[in-house]
Formats: C-alpha cells, sequence, structure tokens
C-alpha cells in the first residue's frame, strides 16, 4: 500500500494543475442539498457533505443523454438515417465520491459492459474517467454499506482513496490511474507509515451499527419470495413516487425517446424507474406489472434476488441508505431484506390446502 | 456467446421496398426492406424465432419477430399489427421511405436440438411471423432432410385473416408438410377445419414423445387453452416451446423492462420452454 499525504495548503494549486489534463467533478452545494457537478474554473470541490442526494451514477449514465441523431429533411442525403452521437472522452476526475457510491459504479457496471453487448457511451466514459474516493469517517444514521460488502474505506470501483486528516489528506493509490493522476497534481510526498489511515477506517467501519442480513438470499427459492405473503404489507403506502429507483446509485433501468425540433431529431436514453405503471404496459393495455404490490416487488425482488441469483455477487445495494432517508412513506430496504432473508415458506402452509 | 462490437442502439438504415395489406381487415401490413449499406445484411445474419427492433426517426421503436427466413436472401420481412404510436406510423409510410433496422435480437427457436426430430407448429392469429420464418427455413431443401414429420396447426378467424395465405395454400398440397388450417366458423369456399385452434390440435396434432416438440404461438386465450391439449398429447413441459412478448425498448438486456424475474424476455428470450416459464413469475 501506498500513502501519498497532500497538504491541504497546496489542494488549490493541485486541482489547478490537473486542470490542465483533466476535466473536474465533484460535490457543490445547491440550495440545502449537495449534487455531482462539472467544476468551473476556479471551483473547488465542496467536501463537506455526508453524502449527496442523488447518486452520481449521473456522471457515467445521465439522466437524459443523446445517443443517436438524424435530419428528417428530405433535401438532405443521410435523411432518416439514425447516426451515433459520440460520447466525451476526454480525461475527467470525479473528487469525492463516496466508496459506495464507487463501488455502485462496479454493479451498475455488470449491467452495461456484458460479454455480448456493450453501451458504449458507459463503457467509454467510465474508461477515461479516474475516480478519487472521499472515505467517510462520519457515517450517517442510515449507512449500512459495513454489511452488504462494502464500507467506509472500500476501495472497489477507485482509483485513489482520500482519507480527511485535519490539515492534510491521506491518500491511497489504488490503481495507476490514482498514481497518474497525483503525479499531474504534483502531490508526491509519500508517508510511508500506514498506522494512522489503518486506525482511521477501523474507527470509521466502528461507526457503522445499521446492518442487514443477507446470507439466506440465494439459497431462497424465488418463487416462494415472489409469492410471499408480506409484499402485501410492504407495499401498502408505496405512492409508486420512484423517488427510490432516481436516488439510487445501483438503478439503471432506463428508456428511450425520440425528440425533434424542426427538421432534426435526437433519440435519448432517460432514466426510468419500475416503480411507473407505463414502464411496463404493454400497447393492447395489458399491463404485467398493473398493481403497485407488482412493481414495489419487482423492485426488491431485482435487488435482493434476481441480481444475486444472475451475478452471484451479492446484492444489488451498496448501504448508502438514500432511498431510506427519502422515501416519503419510510419504506425501508433494510426491513425488506430481513423479510426477505427470513421467510420461511413452509411455515406458511395455508390452513385450506392441509 | 457472440460479442456484437458495433453500438447496439444504432439501426442499420433500410429502404422499405414492399408493403402489402396481410389481412382482409388491413389491420396487418407486410414491410420489405432492403439494406441501404453494403455489408449490412450480412452482419444481420439471423435465426428463424428472432426479432428485430423497427426503428423510425423521429417517432421510436417496436420489437417485431422477423418474418423472413435465413434462407430467403436479399431483404428481410416483418408483419406488422397496427396498435400503437410507431405501429401505426408505419402503416403510413410509403415504399421508397428510409427507417431502421435494430438486431437481430433475441434467442431462436432451438434448431440444434430440434434437428432429427418431429416438429409440431400451433398458430394462431397473428403471431405466425417468426412460425413461417421457422416453415420457410425446414423446408428449404437443404434443410428439410433435417427434420421428421412437420405438423402445422394454424387458426385464424377467417379466411382472410390467415396471414402468408398463398403460403399456406402452397404447403398444403406438399407431401412433406402436414397443414392443418382451421377457421373460427364455417366459410364460403372455405375446404379445410373449422373450429378453434385448441380442438383442432386435440383432433390432427401427433402425440408427443421424446423425438416430438411443439412449438407454440398466438393469442393468450390460444395458449392457455391449447397447453391442456398438448399435456394430454403426451407433450413434456421442456418439449413445448413458446415465443414470449413484453414491453421493450433496448432490445439487448439493458433498459430492464422486459424482466420475467432473472430473465428478461428481450436478450434471455424471447423463447423459452413451458419448463422455463414455469420457473419464472410469469409477469408477461
Amino acid at each position: 500500500m501506498k500513502l501519498v499525504k497532500i497538504d491541504k495548503k497546496q489542494w488549490v494549486e493541485g486541482l489547478n494543475a490537473l486542470r490542465k489534463s483533466f476535466r473536474l467533478l465533484g460535490p457543490v452545494k445547491e440550495d440545502t442539498y449537495y449534487s455531482f457537478k462539472e467544476l468551473k474554473k476556479g471551483e473547488q470541490p465542496d467536501f463537506s457533505f455526508l453524502n449527496t442526494r442523488l447518486s452520481p451514477k449521473s456522471l457515467l449514465f445521465p439522466q437524459s443523454e443523446a445517443i443517436v441523431e438524424y435530419s428528417l429533411d428530405s433535401r438532405e442525403e443521410d435523411h432518416h438515417v439514425m447516426k451515433a452521437i459520440e460520447a466525451d472522452e476526454s480525461p475527467r476526475a470525479v473528487l469525492g465520491i463516496r466508496p459506495c457510491d464507487a463501488k455502485a459504479v462496479t454493479l451498475v457496471n455488470l449491467n452495461f459492459d456484458t460479454p455480448e453487448y456493450k453501451d458504449p457511451y458507459w463503457v467509454k466514459t467510465l474508461a477515461t474517467t479516474t475516480f478519487i474516493g472521499l472515505a467517510c469517517d462520519n457515517p450517517k444514521s442510515t449507512c449500512f454499506c459495513t454489511s452488504v460488502g462494502c464500507g467506509p474505506y472500500h476501495e472497489e470501483g477507485l482509483d485513489l482513496l482520500l482519507a480527511d486528516e485535519g490539515e492534510k489528506y491521506l491518500a491511497k493509490i489504488l490503481t495507476e490511474k490514482g498514481q497518474k493522476f497525483l503525479e499531474a497534481a504534483g502531490w508526491e510526498t509519500v508517508d510511508e507509515d500506514t498506522t494512522l489511515f489503518d486506525s482511521k477506517k477501523e474507527a470509521a467501519e466502528d461507526k457503522i451499527t445499521s446492518t442487514v442480513a443477507t446470507n439466506n438470499l440465494k439459497d431462497q427459492d424465488l418463487l416462494d419470495l415472489h409469492g410471499a405473503p408480506f409484499w402485501e404489507e410492504v407495499s401498502f403506502a408505496c405512492l409508486n413516487c420512484g423517488t427510490c429507483t432516481y436516488t439510487c446509485p445501483t438503478c439503471w433501468c432506463f428508456d428511450l425517446q425520440d425528440e425533434v425540433h424542426g427538421n432534426s431529431g435526437r433519440r435519448f436514453k432517460n432514466w426510468d424507474s419500475c416503480m411507473f405503471p407505463l414502464f411496463t404496459l404493454h400497447t393492447t393495455g395489458h399491463n404485467p406489472r398493473g398493481t403497485k404490490l407488482q412493481r414495489v416487488r419487482q423492485r426488491f425482488m431485482h435487488k435482493l434476488k434476481y441480481f444475486v441469483d444472475k451475478y452471484d455477487q451479492g446484492i444489488m445495494c451498496v448501504g448508502c441508505g438514500r432511498c431510506v432517508n427519502q422515501c416519503p412513506v419510510n419504506i425501508d430496504i433494510r426491513r425488506v431484506c430481513a423479510l426477505m432473508n427470513d421467510y420461511k415458506a413452509d411455515e406458511r402452509v395455508c390452513a385450506v390446502q392441509e | 456467446m457472440e460479442e456484437h462490437v458495433q453500438n447496439p442502439y444504432v439501426p442499420y438504415p433500410v429502404r422499405i421496398d414492399d408493403i402489402t395489406v396481410a389481412t382482409e381487415d388491413k389491420s396487418l401490413k407486410t414491410f420489405k426492406f432492403i439494406f441501404l449499406n453494403d455489408g449490412d445484411e450480412e452482419k444481420f445474419s439471423y435465426n428463424a424465432g428472432q426479432f428485430a427492433e423497427l426503428s423510425v426517426a423521429g417517432i421510436g421503436e417496436i420489437p417485431i419477430g422477423i418474418a423472413s427466413s435465413p434462407v430467403e436472401k436479399g431483404f428481410v420481412k416483418f408483419t406488422v399489427f397496427k396498435a400503437g404510436v410507431v405501429t401505426s406510423h408505419l402503416h403510413n409510410m410509403k415504399v421508397g421511405d428510409i427507417m431502421g433496422l435494430r438486431g437481430p435480437l433475441g434467442n431462436w427457436y432451438p434448431w440444434d436440438l430440434l434437428e432429427g426430430k418431429n416438429i409440431l407448429i400451433v398458430g394462431g392469429g397473428f403471431a405466425f411471423t417468426t412460425l413461417r420464418s421457422s416453415i420457410v427455413t425446414m423446408l428449404n431443401p437443404e434443410n428439410r432432410s433435417k427434420f421428421g414429420n412437420i405438423d402445422v396447426v394454424y387458426g385464424a378467424r377467417t379466411p382472410g385473416m390467415l396471414l402468408y395465405k398463398d403460403e399456406l395454400i402452397e404447403w398444403e398440397k406438399r407431401d412433406d408438410i402436414n397443414m392443418h388450417l382451421t377457421i373460427d366458423a364455417p366459410a364460403e369456399g372455405w375446404e379445410y377445419n373449422v373450429g378453434f385452434t385448441p380442438p383442432v390440435t386435440e383432433q390432427k396434432a401427433p402425440q408427443g414423445d421424446d423425438d416430438t416438440y411443439a412449438i407454440v404461438c398466438g393469442p393468450p386465450v390460444m395458449i392457455k387453452f391449447t397447453l391442456p391439449v398438448l399435456e394430454k398429447l403426451g407433450y413434456a413441459h421442456d418439449h413445448i416451446i413458446m415465443s414470449l412478448e413484453n414491453r421493450m425498448k433496448c432490445g439487448f438486456g439493458m433498459c430492464g423492462r422486459c424482466g420475467i424475474g432473472k430473465e428478461l424476455v428481450c436478450k434471455d428470450g424471447p423463447v423459452f420452454t413451458l419448463d422455463q416459464i414455469n420457473q419464472t413469475p410469469r409477469e408477461y
């Protein structure tokens, strides 16, 4: 493990040097919330946040992204021929991404970068991005990352991990990209002593007291869980507002829509949500997930069972707690996970069947 | 597993070469497309049972089963029911118009497994497109010897609602395929079966055994009453092959909406055995 000390007095100067080779993105405060934005010249990332309201998944998977363009003007040679809009491939660095959100990128990557098909917009943007993580020394009460294969100092998906230590940052180099980032910034003071970093990590992990158990999910029968009686109660208060799916760093579902102005048009990839009835509505009027119960069940079954069975990489959740914090009716994925993990189908045999 | 290196969101440009009204109520039209660019037809190499996204600039996309057969070269064909925004627009398009085609998408009927086997095809209404592709493929002189008996039960409301009627009549005349055409009620000049598809299947279809597979496509009500008939005839659940439909956008497994449990209809399907479908939550 290689640690580099960054004196905070050299922070702004380093960032200015980095701007020569990177577009910089980071958390900024907007009203009462924080969100990830491209930093303007001279603008600094604001690291005083606990977590951003929306996850930074939009940096790789924008809420609305133009992917294809065309002309409808029949006087033009290539009219109605649809052409790819190429992704911006200039190098960028995301400053201060939380370890949970970085791990989420690796989970979403399973969907967009597959052996058969690759989403070129996601894949190219990911390849050109350097992720500078910011370790969490003061997690929120709703953080449960340590029990879902993640943690406040987790390294997956990151190129460099910063830990805040008063007058300085301790930067742990995780990849060659991270090394190059440090070189471009001119931060090269190696710290031989890793004990402080390690003890900070341990202390931070100890602060995460909220946990979920996921150990039985893989062995649970898929159809038993799907038919479990608790979905009625879990979904009862749901408004199908979609907040959970929009704030979630691992939700990846999207829609494709055309937009035309005059004679030129573009096709967009837009975030969509399994909470919306239109998501699955057939033209015939038939809807395979026409009820709220079916839609709420789909969200949790996808994250906690289908994903587990399909990829064998744990659950499709990094414990960031955003959906828990922001759900207007207090539906809590930790509780649903417990219901699913502890479910015993055979104890629920109906009296009539006996 | 085949890797697709191209941008999967970008359609191949195609020109509408021919449009024919496919049913007497004019609700279905068959579109014949020709690829604009050299080499695209080869890249669009498909198997019977696959589908593609018909892509109209400024309107949107719609997933439709491929009705032409891989043995038919120089074009691809789709028969489209006028139902929603894209298909209604498509029905108003003209020969010569330029649009796009994304695919081929999804899996196909398991042709490797079906080699050497007897094939029963049961179709109803306008769900006969990929079945036509399959029949044309199997009847091709190079392929016919690879299969045992071929039986086809195909039903529609009236004679004029049967798709590809000229071809059906041609196949009736052949001795290497057993056609069992049926319509709901007697009609003048109709010399074949009368009655719904499930009872005609019960009367005419061969018994199921290890060496006989059924491919079933049709409206939900036909499926509902045909499956018990096939079970009665002795078809095991892993010998009943179906093709599912769900709302789709991307068509290659990323946008998330067509899931039935952990399977995606667009990428893991649309072709599943009844045995496989029974292990999903049936959200289609």
